[in-house]
């Protein structure tokens, strides 16, 4: 415990916060993943870019095990990820995730929403779980739409909802799935507005976007995937300027090019 | 803008069309040869009197009023109704949620059984059942001498619960048969309805880390029950009238009685006539009552 301790005190930002090690996964023959080696540290943001079919969203969805893969492993803060009840509990504590279609529960108020996952896995009070939900709908700018339902809120509010949701956990890693995919235009930029601020803020995420604008803002790793396998690992200015491989370049050259 | 936004003038429909009366025309006509088959081929003589004293018997001497043969058995019938709707939706919701589960034996399982149950014809399943129930289990669990074990106390309440003590075991034998057998489409019904629900609610609930009972109590099942409640419904009204099955085992309902008094009397029509309108008066309002409960019941909120 002490060595963690003097770890992160003596480099915080050198602690390892997500590892992939030799990540494979396979649907029947089809490999979907091959070879992940990736490491984030505290702190990091990292984003993940790649034509559609490329593994980027596979491979997040990997880290709290909304897929199994069948070969290497991942660590979260050092720990093997496992798939038992118990460490998945753990992992998806420390894990929060947000999805392209946000996938709000739709039978309960946007609170309800926020406090369910502090209530069932946390174990804390109803109080102190609404007092959380509260604290992140302001920081997501909706705390005056709390007692509505999902579907009497707009796709870009709703997707703030669904960051602070797994904000409320208290995780140590965010993972997004292309989180402006599903928006109208419009709806883009208030969603990405609240990312850049939880950037500042010294969040550890983990991005999977098409969004450049928001890469070269909030990025300090990019990587670029194709056919299962990352292609490139490179900071931001590198990988936009003098990418190094040909798929980047390619792909770069076509989603840039509007 | 100060010019009314008017609707344009509504399009004149016509209420009753070609057809209707082409319809129309044809029901009368089929009527009215049906009244004239009924009245001049067929040799039968009308009784209703006969047979409505077996609805309503009045005492001759005292005029009091005593419920017959036919509230009888509509009394048994709501009986069965009413357990077997309880018992198969325990059974439907506790399989039907086996059918979703990870265990592969689980699975399996609850398959089985609904595959087993809507590939036999009830009437041959309600027989191989009864036996098996009536031989085995029911001596098994004592239930043969309930008669012995309970106090006259419990025996009258019993009675207005299962009907009478001394046909317990019949009672008891026909109403598991009914909810076995309606259990599987019920199982089908909560199967079908928990699939509806969209992978990416699953996928949140486990991303906030809980538990699979929690996923399914907190997050799949609230959502899932409004799929559900319009065809279990529908399925509870088809068990009133599929409680008429168990007639066959000699349990004394509405379907069995009547048989009994078309037989005693001979005069078959008003008696299945009678029994027909008893049904549709059991099951019509529960019908209206499940559509309100729609309507005013469910406000969906849908993403």
């Amino acid at each position: 415990m002490t060595d963690h301790a003097d770890m992160k005190n003596s480099d915080p930002s050198r602690r390892e916060l997500l590892k992939f090690v030799n990540v494979g996964k396979w649907y029947g023959d089809f490999c979907a993943l091959w070879d992940i080696n990736l490491t984030i540290h505290a702190g990091e943001r990292v984003v993940v870019c790649g034509p559609s079919g490329s593994g980027k969203s596979t491979m997040i969805r990997c880290v709290n095990q909304l897929e199994t893969f069948e070969a290497g492993e991942i660590l979260i803060d050092g720990v093997v990820v496992q798939n038992d009840p118990k460490s998945l509990q753990d992992i998806r504590r420390k894990v929060g995730m947000v999805f392209q279609n946000f996938n709000l529960f739709p039978h309960i108020t946007v609170i309800q929403n926020l406090m369910l996952g502090p209530i069932r896995n946390l174990k804390v009070s109803k109080k102190e779980a609404e007092e959380r939900a509260m604290h992140h709908l302001e920081k997501v700018r909706i705390a005056e739409q709390a007692k509505k339902y999902p579907s009497q809120l707009s796709g870009g509010q709703q997707q703030r909802v669904a960051i602070a949701r797994s904000l409320c956990m208290h995780p140590d890693v965010m993972l997004f799935d292309e989180p402006t995919s599903a928006l109208d235009p419009e709806m883009i930029s208030g969603v990405l507005d609240i990312m850049v601020e939880l950037a500042e803020g010294g969040m550890t995420m983990m991005v999977v976007t098409h969004e450049m604008g928001f890469a070269k803002q909030v990025a300090d790793t990019m990587v670029f995937m194709d056919h299962g396998e990352i292609v490139e690992v490179a900071p931001p200015t590198e990988f936009f300027t003098n990418p190094k491989s040909e798929r980047t370049e390619l792909f770069l050259s076509q989603i840039l090019q509007h | 803008m100060n010019e009314a936004r008017l609707p344009p003038p509504a399009e004149k429909t016509r209420r009753v069309t070609l057809l209707d009366i082409a319809i129309i025309s044809v029901v009368i006509v089929v009527l009215i040869y049906t009244y004239h088959r009924v009245e001049h081929v067929l040799v039968y003589t009308w009784d209703w009197a006969l047979v409505f004293e077996y609805v309503i018997r009045v005492d001759e001497i005292t005029g009091e009023i005593f419920p017959n043969l036919f509230l009888k058995g509509v009394a048994m019938t709501l009986r069965l109704a009413f357990w077997g709707t309880i018992i198969a939706a325990v059974i439907g919701i506790v399989m039907g949620l086996c059918r979703v589960s990870n265990s592969l034996f689980l699975k399996l399982g609850s398959r089985l059984y609904v595959e087993l149950i809507r590939n036999i014809p009830p009437v041959v399943f309600i027989f191989v059942f009864y036996f098996f129930i009536s031989s085995q289990i029911i001596p098994l669990l004592g239930l043969d001498r309930i008669e012995q074990t309970f106090s006259p106390g419990t025996l009258a309440v019993m009675e207005v619960l299962f009907g009478p003590t001394d046909l317990f075991t019949n009672f008891l034998a026909g109403l598991i048969c009914l909810a076995v057998f309606e259990g599987a489409y019920i199982t089908e019904i909560v199967r079908a309805g928990i699939q509806s629900i969209d992978k990416g609610q699953w996928e949140a609930a486990r991303a906030i880390g809980l538990s699979r009972f929690r996923v399914l109590s907190d997050v799949i099942m609230p959502q899932a029950l409004r799929t559900i409640l319009p065809p279990l419904a529908g399925q509870f009204i088809t068990l009133v009238k599929d409680s008429s099955i168990v007639s066959l085992i000699s349990v004394q309902e509405l379907t069995f009685l009547t048989q009994d008094v078309s037989n005693t009397t001979t005069h078959f029509f008003e008696a299945w006539m009678i029994t027909a309108a008893l049904y549709f008066m059991m099951c019509f309002p529960l019908a209206v009552l499940f559509q309100r409960f729609e309507r005013f019941g469910l406000g969906i909120q849908r993403t």
